[in-house]
């Protein structure tokens, strides 16, 4: 054999043959009783006080499981560098479950890969199965909306101005959704409150929340709760003006130790859980799972030093009732703040209605414009 | 915890407000970089050293205690980086704009790297002043309570603007930026001036950076910063090179950000995305009434790379 300079096309070659000999060579080692590897993905930093913090506390829970392994990458973009995270995770790292926790990461990140892996399962937060999609995706989400409402009730007993202010990003219905609770929850204790919006515009905006939070503050809101991808700056500032404030994601009571009185939290480990067992058990993913407060897929931050025993009481007595199925949030008669009917008196619409996913609208009570 | 609406009045007081906490660092940034842009270089890296003084200050806070250790410690950060930026542009046939590309990368991400364990302590905050105890207004009071580090930076304006008109070393850096041959004749050392102008700017620019993890909006995260080292740039460029006018176009642009949130509060509740953008629109407008066909470039250091 002659001596070929060492050019492009064989160090290329090279490199392939390098990459590919420790996956080949791993195949017949993930047949074996291995723990379950688990890859997740988050969009953002995993300290962000926010919905990537939330994604994280589930997976540090799910670290403490025997028997399961996770690995984890922070800040993925949703572009194609989410394919390759995924693709080093299945192949360096043996990962037979992906939870892909970011909205953008679905379409067609997850599904061009559930399709070229057809035995890992991947699981995204948000998405929406439909047939024709690869059977090992599974897509969740969680009615964090529930656990808004019972923040909107404590709120509604604490404000002593009858205004509550609320940062939100943008009029997406998920956030409409919620939104629209919390000012449900917050009038069922006195129809006098309104619930003042300010839309930012964007998911990460720290000055322009401030700014937010300070003016909603000067209109006289002595609650402000927030619905942005980090809520931090918005508790911070709420804490700095001396007003209570409500979280949103994960719990923010350490930056706000006086004004923090709850909060609406996701708790991803429940349906975490449900896709771990479901590879374990050899079975084809859920393909739409969705929860609420009866299944432990939402809850509230503990409550604040200042929330009154009758707060409590009310906040309590509504998650009973929310997990009893006696009270349903969306129930007629409904109007949006423009005047119009929205849901019609004797109607209702529970938390798995699909009608609710297209929600337009902010209810009465409410400041603000879509 | 007595607050009572004031209504419409809120707007002007957002404004002013605003103006007052969100200008703060696009005045250190923009008057940084109008020292570098002076001497004949543009240093688009100054994201990333805000970033990272942000980041050093929250730190160095956090560590000893003081709040103003850790605004010095930003200004060392901003100080090393514009070092970087200016040695690396010292070398022959190296571009400045794709050197400082490369250092907003590399800030961001050395300030998210050291930054991991800053995201959950609290640091010392900025002590600010307040010009607001004559009202028993709270919302009066809110905006006026001003940082140091405001008047610092309008303190700042006016020297710079002395420094570079009437003294011998301003018109060296003006020399040496418009005309390096005229420098070269004159005996000037043109690259040690543009390192020494480069890490002036970057001192300016850490310091703006510890501004928003110090004062407002007051904590690190990875979030913390939205544009504002590049908005810096164009403010600038906005501002004619002047000293002065880059803090007018910095109040300027701090009070127009507040538009957005301060209409939506009064219930103006349509358009916000039109009003959030209207600082942007504002620049926009500005610079299109306040350019000329005669002499496109009047104002610009003869050295800037930008029309060349």
């Amino acid at each position: 054999m002659t001596l070929r300079p060492f050019d492009r096309r064989s160090f290329l070659q090279m490199l392939a043959a390098a990459g590919s000999a420790p996956f080949v060579l791993d195949i017949p080692a993930a047949h074996a009783e291995t723990p379950l590897t688990v890859g997740i993905l988050y969009s953002g930093s995993k300290q962000d006080y926010g919905f990537n913090q939330s994604h994280a506390q589930a997976a540090a829970a799910l670290k403490k499981l025997p028997g399961i392994k996770v690995v984890e990458e922070e800040r993925v973009p949703e572009t194609i560098a989410a394919q390759r995270s995924m693709e080093g995770m299945i192949r360096q790292d043996g990962a037979q479950l992906i939870l892909a926790t970011s909205f953008g990461y679905f379409k067609p990140h997850v599904l061009e890969m559930a399709a070229k892996y057809p035995d890992v399962t991947f699981a995204h937060t948000g998405g929406v199965w439909t047939a024709g999609m690869p059977e090992n995706i599974g897509t969740f989400y969680a009615y964090i909306f529930e656990a808004q409402y019972i923040s909107g009730i404590v709120a509604g007993h604490m404000t002593k101005s009858k205004k509550l202010g609320l940062v939100a990003a943008k009029p997406t219905p998920n956030l409409l959704r919620s939104i629209n609770a919390f000012a449900i929850g917050a009038r069922s204790v006195d129809p006098a409150i309104q619930v003042q919006v300010i839309f930012t515009g964007d998911w990460v905006l720290p000055v322009r929340e401030a700014e937010a939070t300070n003016t909603l503050v000067d209109q006289g809101a002595d609650v402000i709760a927030a619905q942005v991808d980090s809520p931090k700056v918005v508790i911070e500032t709420a804490e700095k003006r001396g007003v209570m404030s409500c979280g949103y994601h994960s719990s923010q009571a350490d930056v706000a130790p006086n004004g923090y009185l709850t909060g609406a939290e996701w708790n991803w480990i429940t349906p975490y859980l449900v896709y771990a067992g479901s590879v374990r058990g050899g079975k084809k993913p859920e393909h739409y799972l969705r929860a609420g407060i009866s299944d432990h897929f939402v809850k509230n931050s503990p409550f604040g030093k200042l929330v009154t025993p009758e707060a409590r009481a009310a906040a309590e007595k509504a998650r009973a009732d929310l997990i009893g199925g006696t009270l349903v949030i969306y129930s007629g008669p409904l109007k949006d703040n423009k005047g119009n009917v929205v849901v019609p008196a004797g109607v209702t619409q529970n938390s798995n209605d699909r009608v609710l996913d297209g929600i337009n609208y902010l209810v009465e009570g409410i400041i603000g414009q879509v | 915890m007595d607050v009572t609406s004031i209504g419409w009045l809120t707007l002007p007081l957002a404004i002013l407000g605003g103006a007052i906490r969100v200008s703060t660092p696009f005045i250190f940034v923009s008057i940084g970089e109008l020292i570098t842009e002076k001497s004949g270089r543009i240093n688009l890296g100054l994201e990333g050293t805000l970033m990272l003084g942000a980041m050093a200050g929250y730190g160095v806070s956090y560590l000893s205690g003081s709040p103003w250790l850790g605004v010095l410690a930003a200004g060392l950060a901003g100080t090393t980086f514009g070092l970087l930026h200016g040695l690396l542009c010292s070398v022959k046939r190296v571009n400045d704009t794709a050197i400082g590309i490369s250092l907003i990368v590399l800030g961001t991400g050395l300030a998210f790297f050291f930054g991991k364990p800053l995201i959950e302590p609290k640091a010392p905050a900025l002590p600010s002043i307040s010009l607001g105890f004559w009202s028993s207004m709270p919302q009066v009071r809110a905006a006026l309570d001003v940082n140091a580090l405001f008047f610092v930076g309008i303190l700042l304006a006016f020297a710079v603007y002395v420094f570079l008109n009437r003294t011998g070393w301003g018109l060296m850096l003006r020399t040496v930026g418009d005309s390096e041959d005229a420098a070269r004749a004159l005996g000037f050392s043109v690259l040690r001036v543009r390192i020494l102008a480069t890490m002036a700017g970057g001192f300016l620019a850490g310091i703006g950076g510890s501004f928003l993890s110090l004062s407002y909006p007051g904590s690190w995260s990875e979030g913390l910063s939205s544009g504002q080292g590049i908005m810096a740039v164009a403010l600038v460029i906005f501002a004619r090179w002047r000293s002065i006018n880059a803090l007018g176009a910095s109040l300027l642009f701090g009070g127009a950000g507040a538009l957005g949130p301060a209409l939506q509060g009064v219930g103006v509740t349509g358009y916000y995305y039109l009003f959030n953008a209207a600082p942007y629109i504002l620049t926009l407008a500005i610079m299109v009434a306040s350019t000329s066909r005669a002499a496109p470039f009047a104002d610009a250091p003869g050295e800037l790379k930008l029309h060349r």
